[in-house]
């Protein structure tokens, strides 16, 4: 089976850990064998979580730099942080809402322009998928449900290899039964971006 | 029902590495278990806690490692299977016990898993736990993937039975925190008591008796490495004229680039899962059947010193290399890549790396570092401990814990961290060889585990410092574990007693003891400043509870401030004490209500007062 690697990116108290639950389990009914290992020490402090997924034949749960198929980013500056995990062949899906660190609220350090960061991805990489997921979280009933719209556009940006029902079982599976509802419609609005 | 309980074995289910580890433990029967909290081991700990909630299994979070090992001992050498658990550093705090208990030995498997940090994710150093079993003479077992990591769980219990010695389980960071499937094994059925037998001549280590036990221990080794050399922990994978050593995680990068670089049939793999003692038979044998060696090994040159001596005795003369300057690093974590790359230019195979992007010319990215939370208490009393100080040249020497974050930027709190406890040892060094006022800082937890026996020393000794206690109630900074000053009853854990920390400092004759309330900011500066002006050992106690423990015990309510338009955009509160609510939008400071807690310490700092409750 072809491997797939994919990178998540997010600041800590995003989402990402139940984005990559919803993964796993897709895998786990699809069949797909999969490895990941994150890293989120002081993640609820505010620091960057990055996951990597190694899907199909690898014993390894970790990527190395330049080896990623996908990068789905969470913020647009994490996401631009993380490039340098990527090669020019890496499929990039990314939030492009900000979440400016507290450095630079005390002025060390300014937010990059987000048109000048989506520049610079789609010049370094073949393809970029950059879209405002926290619109289409609220859209879908609440900021929370950003990290599942993110999975709707990983997923039409064929980043994954699932079928849409399978991902949608999944998050039936793993978010709590009181919001499914409001995570699928989240799903769905994020794989209706354009790819 | 906790979902590592669950009884139908051959089900497949994801599982964190350290899940996988706990869920050995539980069909290995483990029935008492210790620990002391620490990343990246603690949700070991933290799922045999919850287990103990629902079972017969015992579970204690101990005052510290040493601590933890000792009451383990005891369940272990009356016959208990026994797991202690503890981060690579809180080996050291447990060496003690560790050496010389693994002279008297243990009836009921022990298993003392101690968690290693390759690059230091969330450690102060990188030290390579192995050594311990040199050190002790002790087993010591290593997994390479999550999977793995349940089965031998399991079998350390049975090697540790076999042997009549602890077995030391040494992960990894990449072991504990990747999750793969697991497939579930049957449960073996706890037995919770022991029975001991006194013993003296076996069990009291005077030098008479510890020289026999040393004897034992010797022979108990030799035990184990006949073990070593005909265990499926290490095993020969493969064929060919080259030959690759490893352990742990990096076994599996390994096996990756033996597939990807397709050298089936040219290069074998003997793979060490059993580490302690090497199995030297196994071993020379592997060697004189290659032409080249390569060692793969995170961290020191463990196995490849050995190897070499191996080689030596056989009179082996072939490349035998591992950690050097074009190969492999005794610093940080390796990866997939770096292994393929080092084994291409190692045997001679052709091999391009992946080309990455380069950052170089990108705009600079602010960066990200952990900050304490919103109405954090720790900020108040940092903030406070400056504005009290300002006059003044103080050393900070802070310890172990959320609040070793104080030291960036803007709140610049924290001189020197060395090890759990050392902030208050250290600042008696330092208030008797410099002439400045020294201001130790150390959270509750820290000062159970390992502060007191400093302040009694600074006490004895007569040192001239003002300690910061930093009491929020919980060990925050690992995952909000209890310790033996928090109240567990509000927890709604029953059979607990609670330590204040005021009676235990008062106890000690302190004359000058002072409690603040941080979020009272200008009292707070007041008292600090009276503190500070204390000539002998004067202790301030800031009494208030992590903010994040409120918020998921949903006690208090939050109540969030915002800034009204009496704001002139001088920006104290962001430059003072930066907490992670404000924000700037259209070149003026906001505050997030979603993310403030309502401490209304920026309230306080606030100069024209523009800071208010959001409802009144
Ligand atoms: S977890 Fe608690 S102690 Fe740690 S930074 Fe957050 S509020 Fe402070
Ligand atoms: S009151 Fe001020 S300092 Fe406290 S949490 Fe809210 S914004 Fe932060």
């Amino acid at each position: 089976m072809e491997t797939n690697r994919l990178i998540i990116v997010a600041v800590g108290g995003q989402g990402n850990l139940l984005a990559s639950k919803v993964l796993a389990e897709a895998a786990l009914l699809s069949d797909t064998p999969m490895r990941m290992s994150e890293i989120h020490g002081k993640a609820q402090r505010g620091g960057i979580v990055e996951s990597s997924i190694v899907f199909g034949d690898a014993a390894s749960p970790l990527i190395t730099d330049g080896e990623a198929d996908v990068l789905l980013g969470f913020e647009p500056s994490e996401t631009l942080r993380a490039l340098p995990r990527c090669s020019k062949n890496t499929k990039i899906i990314t939030n492009i809402a900000p979440l400016p660190p507290f450095t630079v609220a005390i002025g060390l350090g300014v937010y990059p322009d987000i048109e000048e960061m989506k520049k610079i991805i789609r010049q370094e990489t073949a393809s970029l998928m950059a879209f405002d997921a926290m619109k289409l979280a609220k859209e879908a009933g609440s900021p929370l449900t950003m990290n599942i719209v993110l999975l709707g556009a990983l997923l039409k940006a064929k980043g994954v290899a699932f079928t849409k029902g399978k991902m949608e079982e999944a998050i039936k599976r793993v978010t709590k039964p009181a919001f499914t509802e409001m995570n699928l419609k989240a799903f769905n609005l994020g794989f209706a971006v354009e790819a | 029902m906790h979902k590592l309980l669950n009884d139908s074995p051959g089900e497949e289910i994801m599982l964190l590495g350290n899940e996988s580890i706990a869920r050995g433990a539980i069909e290995a029967g483990v029935a008492f278990a210790t620990t002391y909290p620490g990343t990246p081991s603690s949700e070991i700990s933290l799922n045999l806690f919850q287990m103990s909630q629902e079972t017969d299994l015992y579970f204690e979070y101990s005052t510290n490692e040493k601590v933890a090992l000792e009451v383990a001992a005891a369940s272990a050498i009356a016959g208990v299977r026994t797991m202690c658990m503890m981060k690579h550093v809180g080996l050291n705090v447990a060496a003690d016990p560790l050496m010389t208990l693994a002279y008297v030995g243990i009836k009921g498997g022990l298993v003392i898993l101690t968690a290693d940090d390759p690059y230091m994710f969330s450690s102060q150093n990188e030290q390579d736990n192995r050594y311990y079993g040199k050190l002790s003479g002790l087993p010591v077992l290593e997994p390479s993937s999550v999977q793995e990591a349940k089965e031998m769980t399991k079998y350390a219990f049975e090697l540790s039975e076999k042997v009549g010695e602890p077995v030391i389980l040494r992960t990894t960071t990449r072991i504990n925190h990747s999750s793969a499937f697991v497939s579930l094994g049957d449960m073996k059925k706890r037995e919770t008591k022991g029975e001991f037998k006194r013993d003296p001549f076996k069990y009291v280590t005077v030098p008479a008796v510890a020289r026999n036990l040393h004897v034992k221990l010797l022979e108990n080794l030799d035990k184990t490495l006949a073990i070593s050399e005909d265990c499926e922990e290490n095993f020969i994978e493969g064929d060919g004229k080259f030959g690759v050593i490893c352990n742990g995680v990096s076994y599996l990068y390994v096996s990756d680039a033996i597939k990807d670089l397709d050298l089936k049939g040219k290069i074998k793999i003997l793979r060490i899962g059993l580490s302690n003692p090497l199995p030297g038979k196994m071993i020379k044998q592997f060697v004189g059947s290659c032409d080249k060696v390569l060692i793969v090994e995170e961290g020191e040159p463990f196995m490849e010193e050995a190897v070499k001596a191996f080689a030596q005795e056989e009179g082996i003369i072939i490349p035998i290399a591992g950690k050097s300057e074009q190969l492999f690093s005794r610093l940080y974590e390796y990866n997939p890549g770096l292994v393929r790359e080092k084994m291409a230019s190692f045997f001679g195979f052709d091999y391009t790396p992946a080309t990455n992007i380069d950052s170089s010319k990108f705009p600079e990215i602010p960066q990200r570092p952990p900050n304490l939370c919103s109405g954090c208490s720790h900020r108040a009393t940092f903030y406070e401990l400056q504005a009290a100080a300002r006059e003044m040249d103080i050393i900070v020497p802070t310890d172990i814990g959320c609040y070793t974050l104080g030291f960036l930027p803007p709140l610049n709190t924290g001189d020197l961290v060395i090890c759990m406890g050392a902030s208050i040892s250290s600042a008696c060094g330092f208030s008797e060889v410099t002439d400045k006022k020294v201001v130790p800082i150390i959270g509750d937890s820290t000062f159970f585990h390992s502060g007191i026996t400093g302040l009694v020393n600074a006490v004895f000794n007569n040192h001239n410092l003002t300690l910061i206690i930093l009491e929020n109630g919980i060990t925050a900074m690992t995952g909000h574990q209890p310790h033996p000053g928090v109240d567990m009853d509000e927890l709604n854990f029953k059979g607990y007693n609670r330590i204040s920390v005021e009676k235990v400092v008062r106890s000690l004759g302190i004359e000058h003891v002072t409690l603040i309330k941080p979020f009272k900011v200008k009292k707070s500066i007041e008292q600090i400043k009276e503190a500070l002006a204390f000539k002998g050992v004067s202790v301030i106690i800031s009494q208030e509870p992590c903010a994040i423990m409120l918020k998921n015990l949903k006690t208090r309510k939050l109540r969030p401030f915002k800034i009204t338009d009496k704001c002139n955009n001088t920006r104290d509160c962001i430059n003072s004490i930066a907490c992670p609510s404000f924000f700037i939008e259209d070149d003026k400071v906001n505050i997030d209500p979603t993310t403030c807690v309502g401490c209304a310490v920026c309230a306080q700092i606030c100069p024209e007062n523009a800071i208010v409750p959001l409802k009144n």
